[in-house]
């Protein structure tokens, strides 16, 4: 019998570093993860955090990681060539099926980018496998941009609003809430519609708020939420809301399941 | 099969059976009591039926011998783990039809519920089950309500009577360990059948429209007033599985230590706290809400039957004097209302 709480030591190919606070660390992995999956990372003596996949190459994932605790404190004095423990993907990740032939609105907030990221990506490289595809995301100010190449390639291929809550003045580009963006979104038929927003539960909920307004079916919204957790194996109680648990039944739920899960 | 015999041979069997299997029974533990000079019942080793304590409910549940409180997953070197070892011997477990049903509960979130858990799976597979018999109900249980009074799928079940031992043996292995130990002997056999009690004094009605618009209820603020968040119901209940992670290193070696799992309570404060500082249900009357929606009704919606096994031990051991069975009543009666 498998022990799934044993992880495996992965090496650090590479380190992209935002901000101040935030690092994209390139682990080796061998193996099938889709995007919206994450793995437990962890350190000796630090302990264990689950992190979303931001990124999956061949021979690699990526870990978007914002310096917040114990842990991630730690994994930030670790750089290439150094190692981590890892066990994972857990979790049901994002279906691109779902997606495909639709017109696609993604939403993300901050490091809420990291677990879609995959998805967006997908569709800038196959932008004829969905009707159109859009990406809204929001950092709180311009020095809190992550992703900064790859949004660089997607403004090549989708249509962008990378948008920040508050800047310097003299800032060009758009300023403002993700939500101000949405009620402007223009489609050919709003049944033919995919949503997917991720970011903190306050901007999921405001978010959802607006998509609604638009006319768009519930069915239509995928979320993904965050829990603390200990496992990721629906033994440890941590991430359950109601009779669901976000890391066996999650993170990403359609909004028509995701809207009952109240804490 | 049912077999009767003598305490002083039963007495003897035992002892060398405790010599090839670990027997967990709940036994009181001396002055070990919450406050100063107070005894405590809880699960340990036992190597005769006398340590057994057969007339009173046991405080701690008997969790403790498949789900030790705090647990070594790995050891850790450097860049290496190491697993500790599971159980040698065969485990014996002493518990009432209630506890036997909660086993079920055990087995439901650590077998079955996503991946199997190595660290149970191989504790379990190591574990018999004897019956104790209960022939008058506890004050606060109220297992009839639950349907948890009676049990069938026992590995043996046991009764001292004065002189006498009363054996029900169902498993085969466990008749050939009392063959073993019986030197030879052959057993009286007859009819044994365990005790079970038809009423408690304690009835629970279950509400039955429980929903996430009974999150509102005024109850949940009443409760969550008096509640101190102290975890000890769920630290009593033969259902709770809840754990937290832990790293341990070692102090006069800071390069090897241990990473752990320790029983959590969802009352207790940081359960939910997340890194960066988000956290859910702050208040405690939230807390109350999701254990008793967890034990009556969000446990039921995904594996079909209730959580809870009507132990009542949790109302015991409230410092507060919450009684969670009055307090499922009165969702009930609400609903009537």
């Amino acid at each position: 019998m498998k022990n799934e709480y044993i992880p495996q030591l992965s090496t650090i190919r590479e380190v992209i570093r935002h901000t101040d606070l935030e690092y994209t660390f390139l682990m080796e992995f061998e193996g099938d993860v889709k995007p919206g999956q994450f793995f437990e990372v962890s350190i000796p003596k630090y302990g264990e955090a689950p992190i979303s996949v931001s990124g999956i190459s061949e021979g690699t994932v990526d870990f978007t990681i914002r310096r917040v605790g114990k842990v991630t404190n730690e994994i930030f004095e670790n750089y290439v060539g150094d190692q981590f423990f890892i066990r994972g993907p857990y979790g049901n990740g994002f279906e691109i099926e779902n997606y495909k032939g639709k017109e696609l609105v993604v939403i993300a907030g901050g490091t809420g980018l990291s677990p879609v990221k995959g998805v967006v990506d997908y569709f800038a490289r196959h932008t004829d496998e969905a009707v159109s595809t859009t990406l809204i995301a929001g950092f709180k100010s311009p020095k809190d941009v992550l992703f900064r190449e790859d949004f660089a390639f997607w403004k090549e291929h989708i249509s962008v609003i990378q948008t920040v809550d508050a800047a310097p003045e003299g800032y060009e580009g758009p300023v403002g809430m993700v939500t101000k963006y949405i009620p402007d979104l223009k489609f050919n038929d709003i049944q033919n519609t995919a949503f997917i927003c991720v970011g903190p539960p306050i901007m999921i909920k405001f978010t959802v708020m607006e998509i609604l307004k638009l006319g768009v079916p519930e069915k239509n919204i995928w979320i993904s939420h965050e829990r603390k957790m200990c496992c990721g194996l629906g033994k440890c109680g941590h991430c359950k809301i109601g009779s669901t648990y976000i890391c066996l039944d999650g993170p990403v739920f359609n909004y028509v399941d995701g809207k009952e899960l109240l804490d | 099969m049912g077999y009767q015999l003598t305490k002083t041979k039963a007495e003897q069997m035992f002892q060398k059976l405790s010599v090839t299997c670990d027997i967990f029974a709940p036994k009181l533990m001396e002055g070990e009591g919450c406050f100063s000079d107070t005894d405590i019942i809880r699960y340990g080793k036992v190597h005769s039926l006398d340590e057994i304590v057969w007339d009173k409910k046991s405080d701690y549940s008997f969790k403790e011998a498949l789900l030790a409180i705090n647990e070594t997953l790995f050891y850790f070197t450097e860049d290496t783990t190491t697993v500790p070892k599971g159980p040698k011997k065969d485990i014996l477990i002493f518990l009432r039809a209630c506890d036997l049903h909660a086993v079920k509960r055990l087995d439901e979130i650590y077998l079955k519920n996503g991946f199997e858990d190595f660290y149970y799976a191989r504790v379990r597979e190591k574990a018999k089950f004897i019956l104790m018999g209960c022939k008058e109900t506890c004050k606060s249980g109220f297992c009839v309500s639950m349907g948890t009074n009676r049990a069938e799928n026992y590995d043996a079940y046991l009764k001292v009577e004065s002189d006498t031992v009363l054996l029900d043996v169902k498993c085969e292995c466990m008749e050939q360990m009392l063959r073993e130990a019986a030197d030879g002997e052959e057993a009286v056999v007859c009819d044994v059948t365990p005790d079970y009690v038809t009423e408690n004094q304690e009835k629970v009605t279950l509400p039955k429209q429980l929903s996430n618009e009974s999150f509102g209820k005024d109850i949940w603020k009443e409760y969550g007033d008096r509640c101190i968040g102290c975890g000890r119901c769920n630290f009593v209940c033969p259902t709770c599985t809840c754990f937290t992670m832990q790293d341990i290193f070692y102090k006069d070696n800071p390069k090897a230590g241990e990473r752990r799992r320790v029983w959590a309570s969802c009352q207790v404060d940081g359960y939910t706290d997340m890194a960066g500082g988000l956290s859910f249900r702050k208040t405690q009357g939230e807390r109350m809400r999701f254990k008793v929606m967890h034990k009556i009704y969000d446990y039921e919606k995904r594996f079909g039957y209730p959580m809870c096994v009507g132990c009542g031990r949790c109302d015991d051991v409230c410092p507060e004097y919450i009684s969670y069975s009055n307090c499922i009543n009165r969702l009930a009666k609400e609903e009537n209302e």
